[in-house]
């Protein structure tokens, strides 16, 4: 039976659909903040604590080598989402930001001296923004951005224009978590790749979205988080070219990360486990590898389409409220479903707490990315409306009400 | 708790008294919520042991706004004893509203920020 794939299809794999905040009906509009949960995920680890328990790669039991197998199928079908040449190119970590300390400290610091340049983009998280600045400060390694245009594009002239043979790493985001542009990361790479720089994606807005081919783009390192993407809280990944992982020092050192042990010194396991030191995040692995199962059972292809539509809905009904501001592109092409916006004379806490009220859950203020949100003129911050796959036009309309008593009860 | 965007804090939010910067105030201390952005700095005169003038600037949400302006009317003309004796429930009786534990740090940004300005530290 071909079933159609919809919103109002979708919806119903998410159990917390099935509650209501103060008598309404939740409208959960703030998944750049973090995705529900489908049932296959919430199953699929409590399946695992149930049944299979154990630690990895450890003991020659049974249980153990159940959860191993199940811990390496999830690091492979990870590396398949993404089409990365081998499995062995997947490193499981807590969440993007660790990811990019990862490379930060392992790479980094070990690679880059004065005089030396990392070019990031005006628009990171703070978590692929932080951490070069650390490296720049320890290595004496210069930090530059590249600026945005008027309509919130990253600009490629400006790109090229701070783009030098001094340039060593490049580490942009795949889509900014504060207006939702899609940044053009294969021609960022393929620019990069022309001085011979590192180039890193900072893939934990548009993994979740968007169909992803890491050697397609060609970067050097995606980094996913499983959070955003349907999976559990504590568990994404490094995805690296495997030369390079294979020079790099390792991260966190310990158990689990070492082929042998003397007390003259040690030699490194192999990949990845050379960068998962101590006893994994095993249950939230394998529940990564069920979020990248029900996410490819639907197509990313559909996932596009169907955020699309919303998208368009979201943007034509958002932008004809007056008296709000919109820090976001008047298109659906090239964006998600990331809608930052201000009611002029309200401050952003105000207007997420009277949507709360009326059941609608959005983000409220600089979202973790201060440096974007001075540059396009938001310094007290933003409201955020972004929505995700199980979002229905009814969610947006009741989103729209609720903005319009915002309104009423702030007589502006 | 559904109404806590009541007729005056709204006043007080769009309207704030005692706003702006007191050129000869002799205690200054700005105070703020790093995680929400919400941002009071408060200039006080004080002389023989009395609140003779204050002003205060601020910005962030209707709570934490209203709650400032609020407060500069509650102290002024007062002995230091009385801000330091003051305690947030009476600071939150005035704003007459009920504030969900999210909101109450909005709430009680100024009195907190005041009593550094005058003590140096909570009291
Ligand atoms: C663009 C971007 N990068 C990185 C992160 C950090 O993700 P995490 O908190 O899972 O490490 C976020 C999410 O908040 C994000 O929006």
């Amino acid at each position: 039976m071909i079933k159609e794939i919809s919103a109002e299809t979708l919806r119903k794999d998410f159990p917390i659909f099935e509650r209501t905040i103060r008598g309404k009906k939740l409208v959960y509009l703030d998944n750049a903040a973090t995705s529900q949960k489908p049932i296959q995920v919430i199953s699929k680890i409590e399946e695992f604590y149930k049944m299979h328990n154990a630690n990895i790669h450890r003991s020659v039991h049974l249980l153990s080598y159940e959860a191993t197998v199940e811990y390496e199928e999830a690091h492979k079908k990870v590396a398949r989402f993404i089409n990365a040449n081998s499995w062995q190119e997947i490193i499981f970590v807590r969440n993007a930001t660790e990811g990019i300390n990862l490379i930060a400290y392992s790479l980094g610091l070990n690679r880059l001296k004065e005089g030396d340049e990392i070019i990031i983009a005006i628009s990171e998280h703070h978590s692929n923004l932080v951490p070069w600045q650390f490296v720049a400060r320890k290595t004496g390694a210069k930090l530059k951005y590249i600026d945005i245009n008027d309509d919130y594009t990253l600009s490629i002239d400006n790109y090229k224009k701070l783009l030098t043979e001094r340039t060593k790493i490049v580490s942009v985001g795949h889509a900014s978590n504060i207006t939702g542009i899609i940044n053009p990361v294969k021609e960022i790479v393929s620019l990069a790749k022309e001085v011979g720089a590192i180039t890193i994606v900072d893939g934990a807005q548009g993994l979740p979205h968007l169909k992803v081919d890491v050697q397609d783009i060609g970067c050097d390192f995606y980094v996913g988080t499983g959070h955003k993407m349907c999976g559990p809280t504590g568990i994404g990944f490094v995805y690296g070219k495997k030369e390079i992982l294979e020079e790099m020092e390792p991260f966190l050192y310990g158990g689990d990360m070492i082929d042998t042990v003397t007390t003259e010194g040690s030699t490194w396991n192999e990949l990845p486990w050379k960068f998962e030191a101590g006893t994994a995040n095993i249950a939230g692995g394998i529940g990564l590898g069920a979020a990248v199962d029900y996410l490819s059972s639907i197509g990313m292809e559909n996932v596009e389409k169907i955020e699309r539509e919303i998208t368009a809905y979201a943007l034509e009904r958002l932008s004809s409220i007056k008296g709000i501001k919109l820090f976001t592109p008047n298109k659906v092409e090239g964006r998600l479903g990331v809608f930052s916006f201000v009611v002029d004379g309200v401050h952003p806490h105000d207007v997420a707490y009277i949507l709360d009220r009326e059941g609608v859950a959005i983000r409220s203020g600089h979202h973790c990315a201060q440096p974007l949100l001075n540059r396009i003129g938001a310094d007290s911050g933003t409201a955020r409306i972004s929505t995700y796959i199980y979002n229905t036009k009814e969610d947006i309309d009741i989103a729209v009400e609720a903005i319009e008593k915002v309104k009423s009860v702030f007589k502006v | 708790m559904d109404d806590i965007y009541l007729e005056h804090i709204l006043d007080h939010f769009k309207s704030p008294r005692n706003y702006g910067i007191l050129e000869d105030a002799n205690y200054v201390y700005e105070g703020g919520n790093p995680t929400c952005g919400d941002m009071v700095k408060f200039f006080v005169k004080v002389s023989d042991g009395k609140i003779e003038d204050i002003r205060f600037i601020g910005k962030g949400c209707a709570i934490s706004q209203a709650s400032a302006s609020i407060l500069t009317e509650l102290v002024k003309g007062k002995d230091l004893e009385f801000v330091k004796n003051m305690t947030k429930e009476q600071l939150l009786d005035e704003l007459g509203i009920e504030l969900s534990p999210t909101r109450l740090k909005c709430a009680l940004l100024s009195i907190e920020t005041l009593k550094i300005a005058l003590f140096g530290e909570l009291s």
